[in-house]
């Protein structure tokens, strides 16, 4: 039986900075953002391996460089999946990484 | 106390420059990711969900109070202001920056500790008993054996690429604190006609495929301790797989292959390398027992104890939880709680390290330990200073009598920081915690050990609580498996799935509702959960826990 082709999921390029360890987004303007609501939405398959490409050849700021499904929300990407939620937000068991941030903010 | 003398002052000093070198590399691009991963596992440093990771080894859970300090002083300096000891009787640093990774290791070595072959497919970190040295109802202290193994594994040639990680435990009473049964090897003290020698299991382990150990040799004697070891790793290295990571573990080897033939190549190469082992190895253990020759006990009045314990519900009910017996007379192995009600299980302040090394200090012959249980132990202190240790601990929010209890909660750190994890295990730990303390039936309850891991690698002992829980991914939702009739002890027993699992919602209702039942069956106050379960098996366990959901669902 054929399959029909799987609907592209929209992406984002994420990893971890390599000083701070701390998770970035790749933005439509080639910068690393800490915020996933700035990450570019990617919603083209060879778009996604072209910028994925982009990522990974930053070794000397980024480490981890791969996609994450994303939805389009209201403020730009929402995480499909609670890990990703997880890696947006920071810990749950304290108010720390990125939810320290935003509270500064 | 013994002074840790695995690496020499200059040998480490030279390994933290080499690290810091290649740091510097990695930030100049001069090295790739790929080049420089294996570096930093070697050197306890991975890479998590939010950040770096730092691992840093406690041999055999033993630590000074200059220790301690400094412990402290890395999570204030480095950290949030806290670090999280884990089963492997190891402090993890969950906020490391890459770039202070090699100062960290330098302030380490400062007191003659380091984050070295913690990881890889080495033989990892020897364990021991925590009450090594001071419980009542050890044979002798395993910890000179444990680091006499340690000694002699460290570096060996012929052990550094082994097709998995090793890990190796020792417990020197027959009442197993160590979980020797869950280990690659695990070795028991024991006397036979007057000779001093181990029970010696193998092929246990934890993880996807849990096993227990099993009885390769029932009285090893001491002297023979070293060329038997290597015996056994030598088989495994010939035999054990290499084609499939899940499959490379011993246990796997001891399962496929059958415990009689491998106990027979084993005796065949043991008594084959005999001969080359001279007996030097046992002049090197008696100098390293001689360092860790007990403190000198001393002897206090202990009229203010007596009083404090008959005035003082609170005090009484601390002492009574988690202080142990301990060998000398007037003497008690105090375990500081670091399980809190709703704290996460595992976690210290770095006031908290502090406070526990002045106390150390001042009361425990300068002396800590870290329990896999995830907690810190003073082994010796009289009993004459309980009133003033506990008063101390109260202020810090240390003095939690729940020892043993369902609020003493083994959890590993889950998805809330570990990259592997499919599920949350601290929340749900805090509020197990934080309900029963509610419902203050905990020490009703009484001995129930629960156990939660945040994946299939078991980094949590899930398999051997009593209650043990398991966070899943099913469909994109976390997901809690329940297995019940899990044991630690020297009776290990890997748990039993109940069934379906729980969402992150309804976990805590359902643990809830199992311990009701058993509250309702058991023939006694005095019969634990595990006791119950094994007279009464599943049954009512499961009625309570799907049954009655599922009666709950339809009103
Ligand atoms: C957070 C970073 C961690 C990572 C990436 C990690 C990874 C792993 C992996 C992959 C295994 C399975 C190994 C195998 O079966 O061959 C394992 C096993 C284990 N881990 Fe961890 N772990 C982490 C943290 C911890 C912590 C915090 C503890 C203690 C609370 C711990 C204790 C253990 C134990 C006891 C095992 C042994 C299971 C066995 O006997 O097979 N780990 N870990
Ligand atoms: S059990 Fe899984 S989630 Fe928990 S620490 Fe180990 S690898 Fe991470």
């Amino acid at each position: 039986m054929a399959r029909a082709p799987r609907p592209f999921t929209p992406k984002v390029v994420t990893a971890n900075d390599l000083l701070e360890g701390d998770v970035v987004y790749l933005t439509e303007d080639d910068q690393w953002t800490r915020r996933l609501s700035e990450a570019e939405i990617i919603t083209d398959e060879a778009h996604a391996q072209l910028r994925l490409l982009h990522g990974e050849r930053q070794p000397e700021v980024v480490v981890g460089v791969y996609l994450a499904d994303v939805s389009q929300g209201d403020n730009g990407p929402e995480p499909t999946h609670f890990r990703e939620d997880f890696r947006r937000t920071g810990p749950s068991n304290y108010p720390h990484g990125k939810q320290e941030v935003s509270a500064h903010v | 106390m013994y002074k840790y003398s695995e690496f020499d002052d200059a040998f480490l000093a030279q390994r933290n420059a080499q690290f810091r070198a290649q740091v510097e590399r990695r930030i100049s691009g001069a090295l790739t990711e790929d080049e420089f991963k294996p570096l930093r596992l070697m050197n306890g440093l991975y890479l998590q969900l939010h950040a770096y990771m730092l691992r840093v080894a406690i041999p055999y859970g033993t630590l000074s109070s200059a220790q301690m300090r400094q412990l402290a002083l890395l999570a204030e300096k480095w950290d949030k202001g806290y670090g999280h000891f884990t089963t492997r009787q190891n402090i993890q640093y969950n906020w490391p920056k890459l770039r202070d990774v090699p100062d960290m290791l330098d302030a380490l070595a400062e007191v003659g500790m380091h984050a070295i072959q913690t990881s890889g497919n080495t033989i990892r970190n020897v364990t021991a008993d925590h009450f090594a040295g001071a419980a009542q109802d050890e044979i002798a202290d395993p910890r000179p054996y444990a680091e006499l193994i340690r000694q002699w594994s460290t570096d060996h040639p012929e052990f550094q690429f082994l097709g998995r990680k090793f890990k190796i435990a020792v417990t020197g009473a027959p009442h197993d604190r160590a979980v020797i049964k869950a280990h690659d090897i695990g070795l028991q003290v024991v006397e036979q006609d007057g000779e001093r020698g181990f029970r010696v299991l193998v092929g246990g382990g934890l993880g996807r495929t849990p096993m227990i150990g099993k009885v390769i040799r029932d009285f090893l004697p001491e002297n023979d301790i070293l060329p038997y070891l290597e015996a056994i790793l030598h088989v495994y290295n010939l035999l054990g797989r290499r084609d499939n990571k899940y499959k490379a573990r011993i246990k796997i080897l001891v399962h496929e292959t059958g415990i009689d033939e491998i106990r027979d190549r084993v005796e065949a190469k043991f008594v084959e390398i005999r001969p080359e082992f001279s007996g030097s190895d046992m002049d090197v253990l008696a100098e390293i027992q001689d360092y860790f020759a007990p403190p000198a006990f001393t002897d206090k009045p202990l009229d203010a104890y007596q009083e404090a314990y008959d005035s003082d519900p609170v005090f009484r009910a601390w002492v009574d939880t988690n202080i142990a017996p301990h060998k000398a007379e007037g003497y008690g192995i105090v375990t500081i709680s670091i399980k809190a009600h709703g704290e996460t299980p595992g976690d210290a302040t770095a006031d908290q390290m502090r406070l526990m090394a002045d106390l150390a200090e001042a009361y425990g012959h300068d002396e800590l330990r870290i329990s896999h249980e995830q907690n810190v132990i003073l082994p010796h202190v009289h009993k004459a200073d309980l009133p003033a240790i506990h008063a101390a601990l109260k202020e810090a929010r240390l003095a939690t009598a729940n020892l043993g209890l369902i609020s003493d909660i083994i959890a590993c750190p889950g998805m809330d920081y570990c990259a592997l994890a499919t599920a949350r295990s601290i929340p749900i730990a805090q509020e197990i915690a934080t309900r029963f303390d509610e419902l203050k039936l905990e020490h009703e309850i009484g001995e129930l050990k629960l156990k939660i891991s945040g994946c299939i690698n078991a980094c949590g002992h899930h398999h051997v609580g009593h209650i043990g829980i398991l966070g899943l991914d099913r469909a994109g939702v976390e997901n809690y498996q329940i297995t019940l009739g899990g044991d630690a002890t020297e009776d290990a027993a890997v748990g039993t799935r109940t069934g379906p699992g729980f969402s992150a919602e309804d976990i805590v209702p359902a643990i809830e509702r199992l311990v009701r039942a058993y509250l309702e069956v058991r023939d006694s106050p005095g019969e634990t959960f595990l006791q119950t379960y094994k007279r009464l098996g599943m049954d009512p366990f499961k009625t309570a826990l799907y049954e009655e959901e599922a009666k709950a669902d339809a009103a």
